[in-house]
């Protein structure tokens, strides 16, 4: 499909804040981070049916770290798979979007994911179950940095390239702040990069990981490379809270944070340029 | 014929009729027979590495593509060590995976203590959903096979490698989801899983012999617990021992407490004292973990001058 992904990103984004201020307390650094990839990944590269979720041969997509449930659900709204207004349930009780993604309970959702380092894995399972099917769909996959100091990761790292999972097509979301501080303090992953290639991946490097040009650039790229038996990992240098101003500013206090109705409207008004 | 072969049979078996059916490996392909199906079902057997939490995810990610993926290591390695994934991978989002521990309990032998889980059927019966299944021979594995391929959802076979004595004939029937009464009686209820099975039917004998008689349950799905079967049984002989390779904290002696917990029935144990293994043969390793004969026979009296 062709659209303005810029402006997707931004309706994205609007919607994540709209999704986690419906009940004021979220994920919401590490999901903004993500907003322009998912743009790229739901609005332009992947074979997917918004009528047909589970449509056997589509392209899938596993969001390892989990705790970006509220950026899928967002585009996955936007995109058709369920109504809008469902955002607003997020956590609530019996809800079908729960903080961290559940393939059993949202439509779109194609793996359980937020014991950090096991989505991977289940990617590289879904990858190879791909080439059994021969059905020729790409997986795509998204860590996070701190998610990568897991030791899992570095299992499937080894492993997807052994299997020759070409098909696969990862993202790390480098947006350089985990929890309890920066990644750099806490337990460095850098040199990022080295350590992917050396690990045998076809890797790409964005300086700007919310580039939504850069990124589809990226994604054709990585589809290119399907055939020569390598995966590919594109590294996402991204912006924790990406979009919006006083998010961004909490740096590390963005992975999860308190939304006031106030707060909502003042971070709608700037995604929207208002 | 071993355990692991009989295993690897079926394996072969099904997977000629069942393309769906996978199989992956940890680095221990050849502990458990299955080298064999990579040269017949290339494409479809996968070697992992020694790298089994990686695996277990892998497994999940194929399950969720449709494929019933087979992951095999010893039962530290298969459980214990992959508990998360097991739990939030393959249970919690529902997949179909089959996972084979081999070697449980004192049967890792000379692997030692490092190798011996005595804790991993506790360790899974506490996630919501778990099949757990101990064959207790080779003719029960050879009919289970196909009924554990069928079932659709995570199910662990606490597997022996070796050679079991046989209890079960041809013409067994098996239930994945119902225990064998394998001995009717009145006096005593033995409840006893894989490797002390024959000690029950044993100690059933010679007090048999003493005018005491005894009914002996087999309980090879130790999850979901047959309680039906056990609960009548304890009714009708007022008296339990339960036999045991595993911890008897977590194990079948607990989920044997747990059914009859509304009963007025004393129940004795056999089983690991809530201690870690040490390396030995199984004859050492018995008496080290008061699991010889003697300790089931005795067991068995106690229960008796219970009721």
């Amino acid at each position: 499909m062709s659209c303005d992904l810029k402006q997707v990103a931004r309706d994205i984004r609007c919607n994540i804040v709209e999704c986690i201020g419906s009940i004021g307390v979220g994920h919401i650094g590490g999901c903004l981070s993500i907003a322009d990839l998912l743009a790229v990944l739901y609005f332009q590269e992947m074979n997917v049916d918004p009528q047909n979720p589970k449509m056997p041969g589509r392209d899938r997509l596993i969001c390892s770290k989990g705790h970006a449930g509220p950026a899928l659900y967002s585009a996955l709204a936007l995109r058709g798979f369920f109504d809008k207004e469902l955002l607003l349930t997020l956590n609530k009780n019996g809800t079908m979007l729960p903080s961290h993604c559940d393939m059993n309970k949202t439509p779109g959702i194609d793996m359980t994911a937020g014991s950090l380092g096991q989505g991977f894995s289940c990617a590289c399972g879904a990858a190879l179950g791909s080439k059994m099917a021969k059905d020729n769909a790409v997986i795509y996959c998204i860590i996070g940095d701190g998610e990568s100091q897991e030791g899992q990761i570095w299992e499937a790292a080894m492993f997807a390239p052994a299997k020759k999972l070409d098909n696969l097509i990862a993202f790390t979301d480098y947006n350089k702040m985990q929890i309890d501080g920066t990644v750099e303090e806490i337990c460095d992953i850098a040199p990022l990069g080295d350590k992917w290639r050396a690990f045998g991946w076809n890797v790409i490097e964005l300086e700007d990981g919310n580039d939504v040009d850069a990124i589809s650039d990226a994604v054709k790229a990585a589809k290119a490379n399907i055939g020569s038996g390598k995966p590919t990992m594109v590294i996402l240098n991204t912006v924790k809270g990406k979009g919006i101003s006083f998010i961004e500013a909490l740096g590390v206090g963005s992975h999860s944070t308190n939304l006031s109705a106030e707060d909502v409207q003042r971070a709608l008004a700037e995604i929207r340029g208002e | 014929m071993e355990m692991r072969d009989v295993f690897a049979k079926c394996m072969a078996e099904m997977m000629e009729k069942d393309p769906s059916i996978c199989v992956l490996d940890a680095d221990l392909a050849n502990s458990h027979r299955t080298p064999a199906l990579y040269k017949k079902f290339p494409g479809r057997c996968y070697e992992c590495g020694i790298a089994e939490q990686n695996m277990a995810s892998i497994a999940a990610g194929l399950s969720s593509y449709g494929f019933k993926p087979y992951i095999s290591s010893f039962t530290p390695f298969a459980t214990r060590r992959i508990c998360d994934q097991i739990a939030i991978s393959i249970a919690y989002s529902q997949q179909n995976v089959k996972i084979i521990g081999s070697d449980p309990g004192i049967s890792a032998e000379l692997n030692g203590g490092t190798h011996m889980s005595m804790e991993d059927i506790g360790v899974l019966r506490s996630i919501p959903g778990m099949v757990i299944f101990e064959p207790v021979d080779e003719v029960q594995l050879g009919k289970a096979m196909q009924q554990v391929n069928d079932y659709e959802g995570c199910l662990y076979i606490r597997l022996f490698r070796k050679v079991q004595p046989v209890i079960f004939d041809e013409n067994y029937e098996f239930d994945l989801f119902k225990a064998d009464v394998l001995r009717e009686g009145t006096d005593l209820t033995i409840v006893a899983s894989g490797i002390m099975t024959k000690d029950a039917l044993d100690v059933a004998e010679q007090l048999a012999g003493e005018g005491i008689s005894c009914e002996v349950v087999s309980v090879h799905t130790v999850k979901p617990i047959d309680k039906e079967t056990i609960v009548a049984s304890a009714r009708k002989t007022g008296a339990v021992v339960t036999l045991e390779n595993h911890n008897v904290l977590g194990g079948l002696h607990s989920a044997v407490l747990e059914a009859l917990a509304e009963e007025k029935v004393p129940v004795t144990k056999v089983g690991v004292p809530d201690k870690f293994g040490e390396v030995g043969k199984m004859p050492y390793l018995r008496e080290v973990m008061g699991m010889t004969y003697e300790d089931c026979l005795q067991q068995a009296r106690k229960a008796l001058s219970l009721k």
